[in-house]
Protein backbone atom coordinates (compact mmCIF):
# COMPACT_ATOMS: atom_id res chain seq x y z
CA UNK A 1 0.00 0.00 0.00
CA UNK A 2 3.03 2.32 0.34
CA UNK A 3 3.75 2.29 -3.43
CA UNK A 4 0.45 3.72 -4.12
CA UNK A 5 0.20 7.62 -4.28
CA UNK A 6 -0.95 9.49 -1.42
CA UNK A 7 -4.37 10.44 -2.53
CA UNK A 8 -5.27 7.01 -3.27
CA UNK A 9 -3.62 5.97 0.30
CA UNK A 10 -5.84 8.54 2.15
CA UNK A 11 -9.04 7.70 0.28
CA UNK A 12 -10.38 4.96 2.69
CA UNK A 13 -9.73 7.73 5.47
CA UNK A 14 -11.46 10.26 3.55
CA UNK A 15 -14.86 7.74 2.70
CA UNK A 16 -14.76 6.71 6.96
CA UNK A 17 -15.03 10.76 7.46
CA UNK A 18 -17.57 11.13 5.06
CA UNK A 19 -20.11 8.01 6.38
CA UNK A 20 -19.21 10.03 10.12
CA UNK A 21 -20.14 12.94 9.12
CA UNK A 22 -23.09 11.73 7.33
CA UNK A 23 -24.54 10.47 10.11
CA UNK A 24 -23.98 13.40 12.05
CA UNK A 25 -25.70 15.34 9.52
CA UNK A 26 -28.68 13.55 9.17
CA UNK A 27 -29.41 12.89 12.76
CA UNK A 28 -28.40 15.97 14.30
CA UNK A 29 -28.75 18.89 11.48
CA UNK A 30 -32.52 18.95 10.57
CA UNK A 31 -33.87 20.22 14.23
CA UNK A 32 -30.67 22.62 14.47
CA UNK A 33 -31.45 23.65 11.46
CA UNK A 34 -35.53 23.65 12.34
CA UNK A 35 -34.37 25.57 15.88
CA UNK A 36 -31.62 28.13 14.76
CA UNK A 37 -32.31 28.94 11.53
CA UNK A 38 -36.39 28.94 11.34
CA UNK A 39 -38.47 28.30 14.71
CA UNK A 40 -36.40 30.58 16.84
CA UNK A 41 -35.87 33.49 14.29
CA UNK A 42 -39.88 33.50 13.01
CA UNK A 43 -40.43 33.89 17.04
CA UNK A 44 -42.59 30.42 17.12
CA UNK A 45 -40.45 29.84 20.47
CA UNK A 46 -39.43 31.34 23.70
CA UNK A 47 -36.07 33.48 22.78
CA UNK A 48 -32.67 32.75 23.27
CA UNK A 49 -31.17 35.29 25.45
CA UNK A 50 -27.44 35.42 25.30
CA UNK A 51 -27.17 34.79 29.26
CA UNK A 52 -29.19 32.00 28.50
CA UNK A 53 -27.51 30.81 25.61
CA UNK A 54 -24.15 31.05 27.30
CA UNK A 55 -24.76 29.14 30.70
CA UNK A 56 -25.89 26.00 28.00
CA UNK A 57 -22.34 26.66 26.27
CA UNK A 58 -20.25 26.30 29.39
CA UNK A 59 -20.39 22.75 30.04
CA UNK A 60 -17.16 21.36 28.14
CA UNK A 61 -19.40 18.33 26.74
CA UNK A 62 -21.61 20.73 24.76
CA UNK A 63 -18.40 21.84 23.18
CA UNK A 64 -17.08 18.88 22.36
CA UNK A 65 -20.70 18.20 20.82
CA UNK A 66 -20.77 21.39 18.96
CA UNK A 67 -17.24 20.79 17.57
CA UNK A 68 -18.04 17.23 16.09
CA UNK A 69 -21.69 18.87 15.11
CA UNK A 70 -19.13 21.52 12.85
CA UNK A 71 -16.09 19.53 12.17
CA UNK A 72 -17.86 15.95 10.81
CA UNK A 73 -20.31 17.11 8.35
CA UNK A 74 -17.95 19.51 6.71
CA UNK A 75 -15.47 15.84 6.15
CA UNK A 76 -18.76 15.11 4.61
CA UNK A 77 -19.44 17.96 2.35
CA UNK A 78 -16.04 17.82 1.40
CA UNK A 79 -15.84 14.18 0.18
CA UNK A 80 -19.38 14.39 -1.40
CA UNK A 81 -18.71 17.93 -3.10
CA UNK A 82 -15.12 16.35 -4.99
CA UNK A 83 -17.06 13.96 -6.11
CA UNK A 84 -19.82 16.22 -7.62
CA UNK A 85 -17.19 18.26 -8.88
CA UNK A 86 -15.81 15.68 -10.84
CA UNK A 87 -19.17 13.68 -12.06
CA UNK A 88 -21.36 16.83 -12.22
CA UNK A 89 -18.53 19.52 -14.07
CA UNK A 90 -16.00 16.74 -15.42
CA UNK A 91 -12.96 18.40 -14.23
CA UNK A 92 -11.52 15.73 -13.08
CA UNK A 93 -8.20 16.94 -14.75
CA UNK A 94 -8.43 19.69 -12.09
CA UNK A 95 -8.29 17.17 -8.65
CA UNK A 96 -5.08 17.70 -7.03
CA UNK A 97 -6.68 21.77 -6.51
CA UNK A 98 -10.38 20.08 -5.98
CA UNK A 99 -8.91 17.95 -3.20
CA UNK A 100 -6.77 20.63 -2.03
CA UNK A 101 -9.91 23.01 -1.56
CA UNK A 102 -12.27 20.13 -0.19
CA UNK A 103 -10.51 18.85 2.23
CA UNK A 104 -8.35 22.12 3.00
CA UNK A 105 -11.81 23.70 3.63
CA UNK A 106 -13.31 20.90 6.22
CA UNK A 107 -9.71 21.55 7.93
CA UNK A 108 -9.89 25.10 8.47
CA UNK A 109 -13.61 24.58 9.88
CA UNK A 110 -13.00 22.19 11.77
CA UNK A 111 -9.76 24.51 12.84
CA UNK A 112 -12.18 27.30 13.29
CA UNK A 113 -14.42 25.40 15.42
CA UNK A 114 -11.71 24.44 17.87
CA UNK A 115 -10.61 27.76 17.93
CA UNK A 116 -14.33 29.26 18.75
CA UNK A 117 -14.66 26.70 20.56
CA UNK A 118 -11.84 27.06 22.89
CA UNK A 119 -11.78 30.62 23.02
CA UNK A 120 -15.65 31.42 24.67
CA UNK A 121 -15.50 32.31 28.40
CA UNK B 1 -54.71 -9.33 -35.84
CA UNK B 2 -54.08 -5.72 -37.74
CA UNK B 3 -52.65 -4.29 -34.75
CA UNK B 4 -48.66 -2.88 -35.50
CA UNK B 5 -46.73 -0.74 -33.22
CA UNK B 6 -43.94 1.26 -34.43
CA UNK B 7 -40.19 0.55 -33.83
CA UNK B 8 -37.54 3.07 -33.68
CA UNK B 9 -34.09 1.31 -34.24
CA UNK B 10 -30.48 3.00 -34.11
CA UNK B 11 -29.15 1.65 -37.26
CA UNK B 12 -25.08 2.53 -37.68
CA UNK B 13 -22.62 0.81 -40.33
CA UNK B 14 -19.49 1.82 -39.88
CA UNK B 15 -18.76 1.91 -43.66
CA UNK B 16 -21.90 4.24 -44.94
CA UNK B 17 -22.46 6.20 -41.79
CA UNK B 18 -20.71 8.99 -40.22
CA UNK B 19 -23.13 8.58 -36.72
CA UNK B 20 -25.97 6.27 -35.90
CA UNK B 21 -29.66 7.27 -36.58
CA UNK B 22 -33.03 6.16 -35.73
CA UNK B 23 -34.95 4.02 -38.34
CA UNK B 24 -38.90 3.38 -38.04
CA UNK B 25 -40.22 -0.45 -38.71
CA UNK B 26 -43.98 -1.55 -38.36
CA UNK B 27 -44.06 -4.89 -36.66
CA UNK B 28 -47.31 -6.62 -35.65
CA UNK B 29 -48.59 -6.41 -32.09
CA UNK B 30 -48.45 -9.03 -30.05
CA UNK B 31 -49.98 -9.09 -26.59
CA UNK B 32 -46.88 -11.65 -25.62
CA UNK B 33 -44.21 -10.42 -28.08
CA UNK B 34 -41.04 -9.12 -26.13
CA UNK B 35 -38.66 -6.79 -27.74
CA UNK B 36 -36.55 -9.13 -29.28
CA UNK B 37 -39.55 -11.02 -30.77
CA UNK B 38 -39.92 -7.81 -32.85
CA UNK B 39 -36.14 -7.45 -33.87
CA UNK B 40 -36.43 -11.01 -35.12
CA UNK B 41 -39.32 -10.08 -37.14
CA UNK B 42 -37.75 -7.31 -38.62
CA UNK B 43 -34.07 -9.52 -39.43
CA UNK B 44 -36.85 -12.26 -40.75
CA UNK B 45 -39.36 -10.09 -42.90
CA UNK B 46 -38.06 -6.26 -43.10
CA UNK B 47 -34.73 -5.96 -42.77
CA UNK B 48 -31.65 -9.05 -42.83
CA UNK B 49 -29.05 -6.46 -42.41
CA UNK B 50 -29.92 -5.38 -39.03
CA UNK B 51 -27.26 -6.70 -36.58
CA UNK B 52 -27.93 -7.55 -32.89
CA UNK B 53 -27.13 -10.24 -30.36
CA UNK B 54 -28.99 -12.14 -28.80
CA UNK B 55 -28.99 -16.45 -27.56
CA UNK B 56 -31.17 -17.73 -25.27
CA UNK B 57 -34.37 -15.79 -25.32
CA UNK B 58 -35.20 -16.48 -21.55
CA UNK B 59 -33.03 -14.02 -19.47
CA UNK B 60 -30.18 -15.86 -18.28
CA UNK B 61 -27.31 -15.68 -21.33
CA UNK B 62 -26.88 -11.75 -20.48
CA UNK B 63 -26.73 -11.40 -24.51
CA UNK B 64 -29.56 -8.98 -25.02
CA UNK B 65 -29.28 -5.95 -23.18
CA UNK B 66 -30.23 -2.55 -24.81
CA UNK B 67 -31.47 0.67 -24.20
CA UNK B 68 -35.30 0.45 -24.68
CA UNK B 69 -36.93 3.87 -24.50
CA UNK B 70 -33.74 4.79 -22.89
CA UNK B 71 -33.68 2.43 -19.79
CA UNK B 72 -31.06 -0.59 -20.00
CA UNK B 73 -33.06 -3.74 -20.30
CA UNK B 74 -33.03 -7.05 -21.68
CA UNK B 75 -35.06 -7.27 -25.11
CA UNK B 76 -35.93 -10.99 -24.30
CA UNK B 77 -37.36 -9.61 -20.87
CA UNK B 78 -39.38 -6.44 -22.22
CA UNK B 79 -43.09 -6.85 -23.19
CA UNK B 80 -44.30 -4.69 -26.33
CA UNK B 81 -47.60 -4.34 -23.83
CA UNK B 82 -45.93 -2.27 -21.77
CA UNK B 83 -44.96 0.78 -24.34
CA UNK B 84 -47.97 -0.05 -26.25
CA UNK B 85 -49.68 1.81 -28.44
CA UNK B 86 -46.55 4.46 -28.33
CA UNK B 87 -43.26 4.11 -30.23
CA UNK B 88 -40.58 1.66 -28.81
CA UNK B 89 -36.94 2.89 -29.52
CA UNK B 90 -34.18 0.30 -29.32
CA UNK B 91 -30.78 1.86 -29.00
CA UNK B 92 -27.81 -0.07 -28.37
CA UNK B 93 -26.44 -0.05 -24.70
CA UNK B 94 -24.95 3.10 -23.48
CA UNK B 95 -21.80 3.71 -22.43
CA UNK B 96 -20.31 1.12 -24.35
CA UNK B 97 -18.84 1.96 -27.88
CA UNK B 98 -21.36 1.34 -30.70
CA UNK B 99 -19.46 -1.51 -33.88
CA UNK B 100 -22.72 -1.95 -35.69
CA UNK B 101 -26.19 -0.98 -35.68
CA UNK B 102 -27.45 -2.45 -31.72
CA UNK B 103 -24.05 -4.24 -31.19
CA UNK B 104 -21.36 -2.66 -28.51
CA UNK B 105 -17.93 -3.41 -27.66
CA UNK B 106 -17.43 -5.06 -24.25
CA UNK B 107 -14.18 -5.66 -24.20
CA UNK B 108 -13.26 -3.01 -21.67
CA UNK B 109 -15.60 -4.97 -19.43
CA UNK B 110 -14.28 -8.53 -20.11
CA UNK B 111 -10.45 -6.80 -19.03
CA UNK B 112 -12.00 -5.64 -15.79
CA UNK B 113 -14.15 -9.12 -14.92
CA UNK B 114 -10.69 -10.46 -15.35
CA UNK B 115 -8.95 -8.43 -13.12
CA UNK B 116 -11.11 -8.34 -10.00
CA UNK B 117 -9.87 -12.51 -10.19
CA UNK B 118 -13.37 -13.50 -10.36
CA UNK B 119 -13.00 -17.22 -9.30
CA UNK B 120 -11.77 -19.10 -6.14
CA UNK B 121 -8.19 -18.35 -4.76
CA UNK B 122 -6.56 -20.41 -2.18
CA UNK B 123 -3.00 -20.52 -0.67
CA UNK B 124 -2.56 -24.59 -1.08
CA UNK B 125 -5.24 -26.44 -3.48
CA UNK B 126 -6.89 -29.39 -2.16
CA UNK B 127 -6.25 -32.47 -3.86
CA UNK B 128 -9.30 -34.41 -4.67
CA UNK B 129 -8.33 -37.23 -2.94
CA UNK B 130 -8.59 -34.43 0.32
CA UNK B 131 -12.22 -34.84 -0.13
CA UNK B 132 -14.69 -31.76 -1.32
CA UNK B 133 -14.83 -28.07 0.24
CA UNK B 134 -17.70 -27.51 2.93
CA UNK B 135 -19.63 -25.23 2.68
CA UNK B 136 -23.67 -24.64 5.05
CA UNK B 137 -26.77 -23.31 3.76
CA UNK B 138 -25.88 -20.24 5.89
CA UNK B 139 -22.46 -19.81 4.43
CA UNK B 140 -23.86 -19.82 0.70
CA UNK B 141 -26.45 -17.36 1.31
CA UNK B 142 -23.85 -14.51 2.76
CA UNK B 143 -22.50 -14.43 -1.00
CA UNK B 144 -25.75 -15.82 -3.14
CA UNK B 145 -27.43 -12.91 -4.17
CA UNK B 146 -23.90 -11.78 -5.98
CA UNK B 147 -23.31 -14.98 -7.77
CA UNK B 148 -26.66 -14.21 -9.49
CA UNK B 149 -24.76 -11.86 -12.18
CA UNK B 150 -25.36 -13.07 -15.72
CA UNK B 151 -23.09 -10.35 -16.95
CA UNK B 152 -25.61 -8.47 -18.98
CA UNK B 153 -23.47 -5.03 -18.75
CA UNK B 154 -27.09 -3.40 -18.05
CA UNK B 155 -25.56 -2.28 -14.59
CA UNK B 156 -22.81 -0.78 -16.46
CA UNK B 157 -25.03 0.87 -18.98
CA UNK B 158 -27.34 2.60 -15.73
CA UNK B 159 -24.00 4.04 -14.07
CA UNK B 160 -22.90 7.62 -14.50
CA UNK B 161 -20.16 7.03 -13.01
CA UNK B 162 -18.88 5.01 -15.62
CA UNK B 163 -20.22 6.87 -18.21
CA UNK B 164 -17.86 9.61 -17.18
CA UNK B 165 -14.81 7.78 -16.19
CA UNK B 166 -14.59 4.73 -18.25
CA UNK B 167 -11.69 3.47 -16.28
CA UNK B 168 -14.02 3.30 -13.72
CA UNK B 169 -14.08 -0.80 -12.54
CA UNK B 170 -18.23 -0.39 -12.68
CA UNK B 171 -20.69 -2.65 -10.98
CA UNK B 172 -20.54 -5.99 -11.78
CA UNK B 173 -16.73 -6.37 -11.47
CA UNK B 174 -16.76 -5.34 -8.46
CA UNK B 175 -19.75 -7.17 -7.30
CA UNK B 176 -18.52 -10.48 -8.59
CA UNK B 177 -14.99 -9.72 -6.77
CA UNK B 178 -17.44 -9.33 -3.52
CA UNK B 179 -18.90 -12.81 -4.32
CA UNK B 180 -16.01 -14.22 -4.57
CA UNK B 181 -14.36 -12.76 -1.38
CA UNK B 182 -17.53 -13.35 0.81
CA UNK B 183 -17.19 -17.14 -0.11
CA UNK B 184 -15.91 -19.10 2.58
CA UNK B 185 -13.78 -20.91 0.50
CA UNK B 186 -11.78 -18.35 -0.95
CA UNK B 187 -8.65 -17.39 0.56
CA UNK B 188 -8.06 -14.21 -2.36
CA UNK B 189 -9.47 -11.29 -0.01
CA UNK B 190 -6.07 -9.47 0.24
CA UNK B 191 -5.28 -9.96 -3.37
CA UNK B 192 -8.69 -8.33 -4.56
CA UNK B 193 -8.45 -6.02 -2.50
CA UNK B 194 -4.73 -4.04 -3.63
CA UNK B 195 -6.59 -4.29 -7.11
CA UNK B 196 -10.23 -2.92 -5.87
CA UNK B 197 -8.57 -0.11 -3.86
CA UNK B 198 -7.34 1.99 -6.64
CA UNK B 199 -8.99 4.96 -7.34
CA UNK B 200 -10.99 3.90 -10.39
CA UNK B 201 -11.59 0.76 -8.05
CA UNK B 202 -14.45 1.08 -5.63
CA UNK B 203 -13.82 4.45 -4.24
CA UNK B 204 -15.01 6.38 -7.38
CA UNK B 205 -18.49 5.01 -6.98
CA UNK B 206 -20.99 7.78 -5.52
CA UNK B 207 -23.45 5.20 -4.76
CA UNK B 208 -25.90 6.49 -7.41
CA UNK B 209 -27.59 3.30 -6.99
CA UNK B 210 -29.31 2.90 -10.81
CA UNK B 211 -26.83 -0.26 -11.18
CA UNK B 212 -29.16 -1.98 -8.88
CA UNK B 213 -32.13 -0.83 -10.02
CA UNK B 214 -31.31 -2.28 -13.47
CA UNK B 215 -29.98 -5.08 -12.90
CA UNK B 216 -32.64 -7.84 -14.12
CA UNK B 217 -30.98 -10.36 -11.61
CA UNK B 218 -31.70 -8.66 -8.09
CA UNK B 219 -28.00 -8.87 -7.91
CA UNK B 220 -27.62 -5.15 -6.14
CA UNK B 221 -24.00 -4.33 -7.21
CA UNK B 222 -24.41 -0.83 -5.45
CA UNK B 223 -24.86 -2.65 -1.83
CA UNK B 224 -21.87 -4.83 -2.54
CA UNK B 225 -19.72 -1.98 -3.46
CA UNK B 226 -20.60 -0.11 -0.32
CA UNK B 227 -20.59 -3.35 1.98
CA UNK B 228 -17.06 -3.45 0.00
CA UNK B 229 -15.79 0.01 0.84
CA UNK B 230 -17.00 -0.89 4.52
CA UNK B 231 -14.33 -3.81 4.79
CA UNK B 232 -11.87 -1.54 3.13
CA UNK B 233 -11.92 0.85 5.28
CA UNK B 234 -11.21 -1.37 8.10
CA UNK B 235 -8.60 -3.26 6.67
CA UNK B 236 -7.44 0.46 5.97
CA UNK B 237 -7.78 1.28 9.46
CA UNK B 238 -6.45 -1.92 11.14
CA UNK B 239 -3.15 -1.68 8.71
CA UNK B 240 -2.41 1.72 10.28
CA UNK B 241 -2.89 0.21 13.88
CA UNK B 242 -1.51 -2.90 13.35
CA UNK B 243 1.22 -2.79 10.71
CA UNK B 244 2.91 -5.79 11.80
CA UNK B 245 -0.09 -8.16 11.32
CA UNK B 246 -0.64 -7.80 7.79
CA UNK B 247 -0.73 -11.22 5.89
CA UNK C 1 2.06 -21.62 -41.76
CA UNK C 2 5.13 -19.97 -40.09
CA UNK C 3 5.74 -18.23 -36.95
CA UNK C 4 5.08 -14.71 -38.50
CA UNK C 5 2.04 -15.60 -40.44
CA UNK C 6 -0.07 -16.86 -37.24
CA UNK C 7 0.49 -14.07 -35.38
CA UNK C 8 -0.88 -11.81 -37.94
CA UNK C 9 -3.81 -14.39 -37.78
CA UNK C 10 -4.93 -14.24 -34.64
CA UNK C 11 -4.01 -10.56 -34.03
CA UNK C 12 -7.27 -8.26 -32.31
CA UNK C 13 -6.72 -4.82 -32.85
CA UNK C 14 -8.44 -3.26 -29.67
CA UNK C 15 -9.70 0.00 -30.56
CA UNK C 16 -11.17 0.24 -34.04
CA UNK C 17 -11.51 3.48 -35.34
CA UNK C 18 -14.87 3.29 -37.02
CA UNK C 19 -16.50 2.51 -33.22
CA UNK C 20 -19.07 5.16 -32.57
CA UNK C 21 -18.20 6.85 -28.96
CA UNK C 22 -21.13 8.94 -27.64
CA UNK C 23 -19.55 11.76 -25.87
CA UNK C 24 -21.35 12.30 -22.24
CA UNK C 25 -22.91 15.17 -21.73
CA UNK C 26 -22.29 18.15 -19.04
CA UNK C 27 -26.10 17.78 -18.40
CA UNK C 28 -26.02 14.25 -18.57
CA UNK C 29 -27.92 14.69 -15.05
CA UNK C 30 -30.83 16.37 -16.40
CA UNK C 31 -31.52 13.53 -18.76
CA UNK C 32 -33.93 11.54 -16.35
CA UNK C 33 -35.95 12.08 -13.07
CA UNK C 34 -33.00 9.57 -10.71
CA UNK C 35 -29.78 10.88 -12.42
CA UNK C 36 -31.81 14.40 -11.27
CA UNK C 37 -32.66 12.79 -7.67
CA UNK C 38 -28.80 11.59 -7.06
CA UNK C 39 -27.39 14.84 -7.89
CA UNK C 40 -29.64 17.04 -5.71
CA UNK C 41 -28.70 14.14 -2.91
CA UNK C 42 -25.32 15.46 -3.14
CA UNK C 43 -25.89 19.10 -3.49
CA UNK C 44 -27.57 18.77 -0.36
CA UNK C 45 -24.05 18.60 1.33
CA UNK C 46 -23.57 22.31 0.01
CA UNK C 47 -26.74 23.29 2.73
CA UNK C 48 -25.12 20.93 5.44
CA UNK C 49 -21.63 22.96 5.24
CA UNK C 50 -23.85 26.17 4.73
CA UNK C 51 -25.01 25.84 8.06
CA UNK C 52 -22.04 24.43 9.89
CA UNK C 53 -20.76 28.22 8.81
CA UNK C 54 -23.58 29.82 10.45
CA UNK C 55 -23.61 27.78 13.71
CA UNK C 56 -19.87 28.82 13.57
CA UNK C 57 -20.94 32.42 13.18
CA UNK C 58 -23.76 31.82 15.53
CA UNK C 59 -21.22 30.10 18.60
CA UNK C 60 -18.43 33.17 17.39
CA UNK C 61 -20.98 36.12 18.20
CA UNK C 62 -22.54 34.29 21.34
CA UNK C 63 -18.26 34.74 22.59
CA UNK C 64 -18.16 38.35 21.53
CA UNK C 65 -20.95 39.83 23.88
CA UNK C 66 -24.65 40.49 23.90
CA UNK C 67 -24.51 43.24 21.24
CA UNK C 68 -22.64 41.32 18.52
CA UNK C 69 -25.36 38.23 19.68
CA UNK C 70 -28.14 40.44 19.43
CA UNK C 71 -26.77 41.40 16.00
CA UNK C 72 -26.97 38.27 14.96
CA UNK C 73 -30.17 37.08 15.61
CA UNK C 74 -31.35 40.36 13.59
CA UNK C 75 -29.47 39.00 10.66
CA UNK C 76 -30.89 35.61 11.02
CA UNK C 77 -34.57 37.33 11.05
CA UNK C 78 -33.76 38.84 7.66
CA UNK C 79 -36.57 37.16 5.20
CA UNK C 80 -33.49 36.45 2.53
CA UNK C 81 -32.06 34.44 5.24
CA UNK C 82 -35.62 32.64 6.55
CA UNK C 83 -35.95 31.61 2.96
CA UNK C 84 -32.50 30.11 2.46
CA UNK C 85 -32.44 28.23 6.15
CA UNK C 86 -35.68 26.70 4.97
CA UNK C 87 -34.73 25.82 1.27
CA UNK C 88 -31.17 24.44 3.85
CA UNK C 89 -33.69 22.49 6.04
CA UNK C 90 -35.79 20.91 3.41
CA UNK C 91 -32.32 19.41 1.81
CA UNK C 92 -30.93 18.76 4.80
CA UNK C 93 -34.22 16.38 5.80
CA UNK C 94 -33.80 14.96 1.94
CA UNK C 95 -30.37 14.21 2.85
CA UNK C 96 -31.44 12.23 6.16
CA UNK C 97 -34.35 10.29 4.83
CA UNK C 98 -32.31 9.35 1.74
CA UNK C 99 -29.30 8.28 4.03
CA UNK C 100 -31.62 6.25 6.39
CA UNK C 101 -33.24 4.47 3.24
CA UNK C 102 -29.87 3.47 2.01
CA UNK C 103 -27.50 2.95 4.79
CA UNK C 104 -29.25 -0.90 5.00
CA UNK C 105 -27.22 -1.72 1.89
CA UNK C 106 -23.83 -0.97 3.49
CA UNK C 107 -24.54 -2.04 6.65
CA UNK C 108 -25.66 -5.64 6.45
CA UNK C 109 -26.41 -6.98 10.09
CA UNK C 110 -26.84 -10.88 10.66
CA UNK C 111 -28.93 -12.05 13.78
CA UNK C 112 -28.59 -15.61 14.10
CA UNK C 113 -27.43 -16.72 10.76
CA UNK C 114 -30.35 -14.38 9.43
CA UNK C 115 -30.01 -11.29 7.57
CA UNK C 116 -31.50 -8.71 9.69
CA UNK C 117 -34.42 -7.13 6.75
CA UNK C 118 -33.66 -3.84 5.43
CA UNK C 119 -36.96 -2.14 6.69
CA UNK C 120 -35.88 -3.03 10.48
CA UNK C 121 -32.41 -1.03 9.73
CA UNK C 122 -34.15 2.03 8.02
CA UNK C 123 -36.85 2.09 10.80
CA UNK C 124 -34.02 2.01 14.12
CA UNK C 125 -32.49 4.60 12.51
CA UNK C 126 -35.56 6.98 11.89
CA UNK C 127 -36.90 6.41 15.61
CA UNK C 128 -32.95 7.00 16.54
CA UNK C 129 -33.62 10.02 14.73
CA UNK C 130 -36.39 11.29 16.46
CA UNK C 131 -35.19 10.39 19.75
CA UNK C 132 -32.20 12.29 19.15
CA UNK C 133 -33.56 15.42 18.15
CA UNK C 134 -36.17 15.72 20.60
CA UNK C 135 -33.28 15.15 23.61
CA UNK C 136 -31.64 18.66 21.99
CA UNK C 137 -34.72 20.13 21.43
CA UNK C 138 -35.45 19.94 25.07
CA UNK C 139 -31.87 20.56 25.74
CA UNK C 140 -31.78 23.87 24.34
CA UNK C 141 -35.07 24.83 25.15
CA UNK C 142 -35.99 23.95 28.86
Amino acid sequence: MAEEAPKKFLEPLFWTLFSAGGVVAALLMPVHIFLFGLALPLGWLQDLSHGRALALIEHPLVRIYLFVFCSLPLFHWAHRFRYTLYDGLQIKHLNEVITVFCYGGAIIGTALAGYVLWSIP
Amino acid sequence: MAETIQLEVTRYSPEHDAAPALQRFEVPYRKDWVVLDALNYIKDKLDGSLSYRWSCRMGICGSCGMMVNGEPKLTCATFLSHYAPGAVRVEPLRYFPVVRDLVIEMTDFMVKLQKVKPWIIRKDEKSIADAEYRQTPQQLDVYKQFSMCINCMLCYAACPVYGLDPLFTGPAAIALAQRYNMDSRDEGARERMDILSQHEGIWACTFVGECTKACPKNVDPAGAIQQYKLTAAKEWFKSLLVPWGAK
Amino acid sequence: MTRHEAKGATQYTPYHPRWYRTRVSTYWWLWNWYYLKFVLRELSSIFVAYFVVITLLQIHSLGRGPDAYVRFEERMRNPLMIALNAISFLFVLFHTITWFNLAPRAMVAHLGGKRVPDALIACSNYVAWLGISAVVAWFILR
